[in-house]
């Protein structure tokens, strides 16, 4: 018995360094997260490791940089590494705002390439299963006649993607995102202990992250900020547009490289992404990691990278974080 | 209570299978390895070896078990560097350093590594036998601790630490108030306003707790080293084969038991883990039992208090990750991460749905704190004899393994030079004569005060009154005035007849 599974073990150790059925050479390729292990930009990794592994002819490495909220890793990609061809760094929908923001300093979205997307995640509005607010419908009531009425929380920072959330609701009563009673944590697993144990009101959060509570039963998701109706384990819950809000929240996580990569390195990353999203093993990763299916790569993310930035100024600017 | 036997049976069934039983000392041997190198503690421990534990195509509990084989390994060797060397090998093993490196400067180190490992075994056994029996209790009172409870508990630590005010308590209030200066540089969470960061994004997000650690206390020590042998002071220490007796276990089994205790319920809260415990259990150990003033100088309860508590601590984080899916600490973060790539979703549903996982972990709890103690304890002698290695050897060797410890979790050269000047600026203050301890306490504990009492104001929506309103708040509050005023009267009432002994000396 024993015997036998450190056999297996082996040989699946072994497989693993077997040379991979190779479509895109690119020599050491190296995945970058720009954090600590364990976080969102690990699991991106992670997906792009374990997702391209088939279609690369190298296995690929992850390595993390972590240092102001992925400011490190930006200015680093737009200094010293700009032309490494066997490196592309995870990014997120909260990265976009911080470009947008001015944290990462000077850069802008159009100093780096984006290679291709890991998947999505989408916003998602959370009480307590006890909680009075049974749809969206009564949340917002509350908050549209008194901002300062609910106390919200969630994992980031006022600015951060999770606040911003926070600030789509309010703007969408009519209020100022200012006067929103936001409690900020230190990651969403503090803030979910909050709302469990009361002190908030309304978490907002991921729906990748509320896969392994859903079933419990001692938390109920109001609305899905995605544009539409998400399949199962989440096909039970209404998008917050079904109930007639216009709250849209898409996380996209991927990937970029360096702005003076060439063409030619470039594009065997975009291949590599094209070649495994075409497979079924790309959707059971994508899985795997709690994220939903959206595969963008090469010239279709650019443009979705550039629409993207350009409304979340939008908001941005209209929460009052950019004058 | 059949429940939890039938389901401790169902876990040892599966932990003491000979592959897992081989998995649970692999993973305590390393991890031993890795917690005793400065600069790598468990956090990255478990984050380095998930892969590979993945990768090897493990069933998930056999991985799991290893897993938390290196957390519980980790959290034990990170006492060793401390007691040998004065430099913490991971952050929560800073408190260690206060009593276990005096003990090994006079020629005690075999006894202070074997009295530490003793009482870390204690620790560790007792959060697991909490845990086994009440967890999801547990776990539903730890989530009830809201934001202004968590402002109570600071102002508890800060109490029980005015006991840590030394000869000189203002060099000890600047030292805390550095610390508190060093917790605000970064993102101010509730307004998204950077904070002293000068334009440089590498400290955006603040100083990560071990820079701080590894630099203000490693290095400062490596450079006081290097001073002393340069200028000849440097005294070699003499092998020793000192071990722990069954007069010391006598004299510390209180403390073991007092600061099991705090250890376990400070590490069962979600956003407070083993560096707040092992802090909080040896500033109140000293304000309860160190009445000859011999704390600071090689007291062995001293030695025993934090290393309890860290070990408890770190049982207990996996109360509310087990129990609830949330986890209590980095390094549970990171083993609900390797729960979900397992496909298992942590939870009151994984004990009814996938026992085997559930009560295989938890019995490979009570095997890995039996492994580390047996691994531990013959190792004592052997470990002991680096103190013999001459210093000239050590000394780089150490700034060396700090270097590429933080290196390998960081990979930002920002933080090498970070390391290194915060090592000079610790070297300076100690030069002045500041204590570092409560730099470093400042540092932990003003993040969580800060942070916490601006989320309670937000809750209550400025109300101050939110502070005292529950019931948990004021006991806390309750026990701080307590853990102040009880020494000083203890003081008094065993005062020496003759007159003229100092008044009111609560140290």
């Amino acid at each position: 018995m024993t015997l036998a599974r450190i056999g297996t073990a082996l040989a699946v150790a072994m497989s693993v360094a077997a040379p991979a059925l190779a479509q895109s050479d690119i020599r050491t390729p190296e995945c970058v997260a720009p954090a600590n292990p364990g976080g969102g930009f690990d699991l991106t990794c992670r997906v792009a490791q374990k997702g391209l592994e088939p279609h690369l002819t190298a296995p690929m490495q992850v390595t993390f940089m972590p240092g102001g909220i992925g400011a490190v890793a930006y200015n680093m990609f737009n200094t010293t590494r700009t032309d490494d061809a066997s490196a592309i760094v995870a990014f997120s929908t909260g990265s976009l705002l911080n470009i947008v923001t001015g944290k990462y300093g000077a850069f802008t979205e159009q100093d780096v390439r984006w290679v291709a997307t890991a998947g999505a995640d989408f916003g998602a509005v959370v009480v307590r299963a006890d909680s009075e607010y049974q749809d969206l419908a009564g949340l917002m009531a509350d908050l549209g006649s008194d901002p300062a009425s609910v106390v919200v929380g969630a994992g980031g920072s006022v600015g951060s993607q999770d606040w911003m959330k926070g600030a789509l609701l309010i703007r969408e009563t009519g209020g100022a995102p200012m006067d929103m009673r936001y409690v900020a944590f230190d990651g969403g697993g503090d803030a979910i202990a909050a709302l469990l144990g009361g002190s908030i009101e309304v978490y907002l959060g991921d729906v990748g992250e509320m896969v392994s509570h859903l079933e419990s039963g001692q938390m109920r998701i109001l609305g899905v900020m995605s544009p539409e109706r998400l399949d199962e384990p989440f096909a039970e819950i209404p998008t917050a547009i079904e109930q007639g809000f216009d709250l849209e929240w898409t996380i996209l996580r991927g990937f970029y490289m360096g702005g003076e990569t060439s063409d030619a390195d470039y594009a065997k990353w975009v291949d590599a992404f094209e070649a495994a999203y075409a497979t079924p093993e790309w959707a059971e990763v994508q899985k795997a990691q709690g994220l939903l299916p959206l595969n963008l790569a090469g010239a279709e993310l650019e443009a979705a990278i550039a629409d993207s930035v350009a409304r979340l100024s939008g908001v941005a600017s209209e929460a009052g974080l950019i004058n | 209570m059949d429940a939890v036997l039938s389901g401790l049976a169902t876990g040892f069934a599966v932990a003491l299978d000979p592959f897992n039983l081989m998995l649970v000392l692999l993973g305590c041997f390393f991890g031993t390895l890795i917690g005793a190198l400065p600069g790598i503690g468990p956090i990255n421990g478990v984050a380095i070896l998930l892969p590979i534990a993945y990768g090897l195509g493990f069933p998930p509990e056999s991985a799991l078990i290893l897993l938390a084989g290196i957390y519980y390994g980790a959290e034990y060797g990170g006492r060793i560097s401390s007691i040998l060397l004065n430099v913490p090998g991971d952050a929560g093993a800073v408190m260690t350093t206060l009593d276990g490196n005096p003990m090994a400067r006079n020629g005690e180190a075999g006894r202070a590594l074997s009295l530490s490992a003793v009482a870390s075994f204690a620790g560790g056994t007792f959060a697991v036998v909490l845990m086994s029996l009440f967890a999801p209790l547990l776990a539903t009172f730890a989530v009830t601790f809201s934001p202004a409870d968590y402002v109570a508990l600071m102002v508890f630590a800060f109490a029980s630490l005015a006991s840590l005010v030394g000869k000189n308590p203002t060099k000890t209030l600047l030292g805390a108030v550095i610390g508190l200066m060093l917790a605000t540089i970064g993102i101010d969470a509730n307004t998204g306003v950077a904070r002293y960061t000068f334009g440089i994004p590498d400290i955006l997000a603040g100083i990560d707790f071990l820079i701080v650690v590894v630099g203000l206390f490693g290095m400062a020590e490596l450079l006081t080293l290097v001073e002393q042998q340069v200028s000849g002071k440097l005294r070699t220490l003499p092998v020793d084969s000192s071990f722990v007796r069954m007069t010391d276990l006598a004299r510390t089994k209180w403390t073991i038991l007092r600061c099991s205790v705090i250890g376990f319920f400070i590490g069962i809260l979600p956003g407070t883990g083993a560096s707040v415990a092992s802090a909080v259990a040896y500033g109140t150990e000293k304000r309860i039992s160190d009445t000859e003033g011999t704390f600071g100088k090689g007291d062995m309860r001293g030695l025993a208090a934090p290393e309890a508590a860290n070990n408890a601590a770190a049982g207990g984080a996996m109360v509310p990750m087990l129990t609830l899916g949330i986890p209590g600490s980095g390094t549970t973060a990171i083993l609900l991460g390797a729960l979900l790539m397992f496909n298992i979703q942590p939870g009151p549903m994984m004990f009814a749905q996938r026992p085997e996982i559930a009560w295989g972990l938890i019995a490979s709890m009570y095997l890995g704190n039996v492994a580390l103690l047996v691994i531990n304890l013959p190792l004592v002698g052997l470990f002991a004899r680096m103190l013999t290695i001459p210093q000239h050897y050590l000394t780089p060797l150490i700034a060396i393994l700090a270097f590429i410890g933080i290196y390998t979790i960081v990979g930002n050269p920002f933080d090498l030079l970070l390391i290194t000047g915060l090592g000079l600026f610790g070297w300076f203050l100690r030069k002045l004569d500041f204590s570092l301890a409560p730099v470093i306490l400042g540092f932990v504990l003003g993040g969580l005060f800060e942070n916490n009492l601006r989320r309670a104001l937000s809750i209550s929506g400025g109300d101050w009154g939110i502070l005292v309103a529950d019931w948990k708040s004021l006991t806390l509050y309750g026990l701080a005035v307590l853990v102040v005023v009880l020494p000083i009267w203890l003081a008094r009432r065993n005062r020496p007849r003759p007159e003229g002994a100092p008044v009111g000396a609560g140290n």
